[in-house]
């Protein structure tokens, strides 16, 4: 047989098929008309309007507090705001992640709680604690507090990728066990007494800047490092951006999830052990308003609902809207019941913009 | 007029998608207590006419009339109102429901407090199943029936709902042969009560058989209707495909022989491979530097085949073997670390559309790119490289994949597995919905890769797909492969004689 005709009668077939087609996908082919400069502008707007909104955001709230209150624009209160933040900075780095693969984790305050009241049951507790916990040294309390945080960390993983529970509903079950494990150990007490280097770190300062602060920022950075400069960050915003098409391109998605699970479970738990120090005892339901603070503060940042857009840098000015928010009202005296409100607002005002930029950037698909 | 005007005439209809003519100038005529076939290619115009009978399709030229009353539906839910209903290949009953749930649906009958009436809704939906000659239990679950059962429930409640003209997209295509028998005598017994069946399909042994006349698309024009028992399967794929045009005949009855390699060794081998409706018993053979190419109609389970082998679906029976070696694939991953790849039929699944192009090219070459640290300038480089290699144009590695043209986002798709090559490559309608310049340039690409000795699978639904690409063709039919096309003559219309 000859292969040569096979070959042109076969090029002849594929070349008859292609007339048809042509005209119905020439439009991809035609160049698009000159935009003008404007419009430009306003498609460039648009297309940053995820980072920007935020920004503008936070620079209207520092200008309006710092008109309104002389107090507010001073360099003790800048370390206020900093140190202020800085629980919540260490549980909203994990929880970036996890908002960036397009999940939730409703159980961080919970956990953190739980990692908090751990280090502190594993303390020598002063005679008035009525509680019936094992002292141990402060490194080996430590330790044993993030085992149980990551423990609590790969059940919400398994329960994520192994059993199918969404995160949602699966972050609520570990929100109540996490609370249960805090009832249990503390049973209504407060414990004061934490490890001498969670004290240090959670409460001390090295000259004028306060460890926590430094730990916030670290723990910032070393999420920004990994979600930028390493595969398994690459791998976070791909299972974000498209989770099927990661999957076709042979990316291990369940382990991707089950990490970034594990990583805000871990990340809470380092704010809550902290956190105990930093607020000076460990007690129940101490971290639960810090859940929809942290989740607050990656949303009003930026990062996308749906996954796969925002980052770190997002969070850190969703940190310090919050922030300066929070502190701003103290300064401006405002009535403290209208407070919460006008915070739920802003959060409101978030969440409108973040699904109007994802809409905006689908369409341009 | 004398006798009454037929329950649907269509005049002068066109339509037309962004420009390009879907239909151009269609007459229809549907008689009373008639079953009208309706056969085309794949973007004939046959779903597009039943799409504007439905009301999905609000905007066409043309005039149509039901009853001999000028119509213009602007919904499914004016079609609906005027006694047209329409049963689509994906079924949409509800299977949480019950039968009698899903025969009333949006039409339970109520007591005068508002409240369901169980009793008389089973009543209603028995007596109406009864009346069909349809021995089914009310009170079944839906998603227990066999889906033969559901869609004939379906039916019943397209006509429960008062339609006089069904549309059945597709029926006979998840249906096993008895099943198939149980439908047509169904329908033949419905039809003396008055309603006219559309029957849309790719099966043309189903269509010849079911059908008192049948019509044929080509290129958006009815070509001709015909009685089913003047004409035979040939006839009527003659006219699919255009012959009898001059030279549009010769491209689609040019034959030619098949380039298979028999004696090349097996790459990837599955044996016995079933997975619940979608395939059974699936045992072919991939080899080295061969393009095995399955054609079969949609939802024939070729889509669920070609997952099954990325690891995406498990399969129920069966053995894949890769190298002699058997596979138990758990993940996708797992899969890519075997030497699998995959490139899905549509652009959604394969790409990240807010992300730059080199970061879709190198996703799946990350781990032998990097050990823990991206190296971005690599990346470019790399994908630079792979973009020329598949003419992305403009070759620019940070352009948003959103930004590209269709065929330069499945190109990009494709460019993924060009780095390290795979041992196996899956392709699913690698040319579907490109223009010219891309499938040539697809097409020299996969001769490329089997040049390289990799075995390629090609699935597709368009029969120029296989036809263009493939070494050796299988024909995949409800789930289950049938014939082989191999180191013989073929063309397009020996391919759908055999579909």
């Amino acid at each position: 047989m000859n292969s040569q005709a096979n070959l042109s009668a076969r090029t002849a077939f594929s070349q008859h098929h292609e007339i048809h087609t042509m005209t119905a996908l020439g439009t991809d082919l035609a160049t698009p008309p000159a935009i003008p400069t404007t419009e430009r502008l306003a498609h460039w707007l648009r297309g940053r309007m995820r980072n920007l909104a935020p920004f503008v955001t936070l620079l209207a709230l520092i200008i309006f507090f710092s008109s309104a209150s002389p107090s507010f624009a001073t360099g003790s209160n800048v370390w206020n705001i900093l140190t202020q933040v800085s629980v919540s900075a260490m549980m909203a780095t994990g929880l970036t992640f996890v908002l960036l693969c397009g999940e939730i984790d409703l159980s961080v305050g919970p956990m953190a709680n739980a990692a908090g009241v751990l280090v502190a049951y594993f303390t020598l507790q002063d005679a008035s604690v009525n509680i019936a916990n094992i002292p141990l040294p402060g490194g080996v309390a430590i330790v044993l507090a993030f085992i149980g945080i990551l423990f609590l960390g790969l059940v919400t993983a398994f329960g994520v990728t192994r059993i199918g529970i969404p995160t949602f509903i699966m972050t609520l079950a570990m929100m109540e066990i996490s609370s249960g494990i805090c009832a249990i150990a503390v049973r209504g007490q407060i414990a004061y007494a934490v490890p001498d280097l969670v004290k240090t770190l959670g409460a001390g300062s090295i000259g004028p800047i306060p460890w926590i602060v430094i730990i916030g920022a670290l723990t910032l950075a070393v999420g920004h490092f990994v979600l930028t400069y390493t595969r398994f960050g690459r791998y976070v915003y791909m299972v974000g951006g498209n989770r099927e098409a990661a999957e076709y391109s042979g990316v291990n998605v369940r382990m991707v999830l089950a990490a970034v699970m594990t990583i805000c479970a871990l990340t809470a738990g380092l704010a809550g052990i902290l956190g105990v120090a930093h607020f000076g005892s460990a007690q129940q339901s101490e971290f639960d308003d810090f859940t929809i603070d942290s989740i607050a503060a990656v949303v009003v940042g930026g990062t996308s609902l749906f996954g796969g857009q925002g980052g770190i840098p997002n969070t850190i000015i969703g940190l310090f809207v919050l922030g300066v928010l929070n502190n701003g009202l103290d300064h401006v005296r405002i009535d403290s019941f209208l407070k919460i409100l006008i915070r739920g607002l802003i959060l409101l005002i978030a969440l409108i913009i973040n699904v109007y930029a994802q809409r905006l950037r689908a369409k341009e698909e | 007029m004398s006798e009454a005007a037929p329950p649907l005439q269509m005049a002068g209809i066109s339509k037309s998608f962004g420009g390009v003519d879907a239909l151009t100038d269609v007459d229809f005529t549907l008689h009373k207590g008639e079953i009208r076939g309706l056969v085309g290619e794949n973007g004939a115009g046959k779903s597009t006419l039943m799409k504007i009978v439905a009301g999905v399709h609000a905007e066409y030229q043309g005039s149509m009339r039901v009853n001999g009353r000028e119509v213009h539906f602007r919904s499914a839910r004016d079609a609906l109102d005027a006694g047209i209903g329409m049963v689509h290949q994906e079924l949409s009953t509800v299977p949480e429901l019950t039968v009698a749930e899903n025969v009333l649906l949006g039409r339970q009958p109520t007591n005068r407090y508002g409240i369901i009436d169980w009793a008389r809704m089973v009543r209603e939906a028995g007596d109406h199943l009864h009346g069909l000659g349809l021995d089914i239990d009310p009170h079944a679950r839906m998603g227990s029936l066999p889906v033969g059962m559901q869609q004939l429930v379906e039916i019943s409640r397209v006509l429960f709902s008062g339609a006089h003209i069904i549309i059945l997209d597709e029926p006979t295509s998840a249906l096993s042969p008895p099943e198939v028998e149980r439908l047509f005598e169904v329908l033949r017994r419905l039809r003396q009560a008055g309603p006219s069946f559309v029957f849309i399909s790719h099966f043309l042994d189903d269509v010849l058989r079911i059908s008192d006349s049948v019509t044929v698309f080509h290129n958006g024009r009815c070509v001709v209707t015909e009685q089913a028992a003047k004409i035979d399967k040939q006839w009527l794929i003659e006219r699919m495909i255009g012959a009898g045009h001059g030279e549009l005949e010769a491209g689609y009855t040019a034959e030619f022989r098949l380039d298979s390699r028999l004696d090349a060794p097996v790459v990837l081998e599955t044996e016995g491979l079933s997975l619940g409706r979608a395939y059974r018993d699936v045992s072919l053979q991939i080899r080295a530097g061969e393009v095995l190419g399955i054609y079969g109609f949609m939802g024939c389970g070729q889509v669920e085949l070609a997952r099954t082998l990325f690891g995406k679906l498990r399969p129920d029976a069966g053995a894949m073997r890769l190298l002699g070696k058997t596979l138990h694939l758990g993940s996708t991953a797992a899969a890519r670390q075997a030497g699998l790849a995959y490139v899905p039929e549509n652009r959604r699944s394969m790409l990240f559309y807010q992300e730059p192009i080199y970061k879709n090219v190198t996703i799946s070459i990350l781990e032998r790119l990097s050990r823990l640290f991206l190296r971005p300038q690599e990346e470019r480089r790399l994908a630079a490289e792979r973009i020329k290699q598949v003419h992305v144009v403009p070759p620019r590695v940070n352009r948003l994949v959103a930004t590209l043209s269709g065929g330069n986002q499945q190109k990009v798709g494709l460019a993924k597995w060009l780095t390290f090559l795979p041992k196996v490559l899956i392709l699913c309608e690698p040319t579907r919905g490109m223009d010219v310049g891309a499938k040539a340039d697809v097409v020299k690409i996969v001769r490329g890769l089997r040049e390289k000795g990799i075995g390629i699978l090609v699935t597709s639904t368009e029969p120029e797909t296989v036809l263009a690409l493939a070494d050796r063709i299988l024909v995949m039919r409800k789930g289950e492969i049938g014939h082989e096309f191999a180191g013989e003559l073929v063309s397009k219309d020996r391919l759908l004689a055999a579909s």
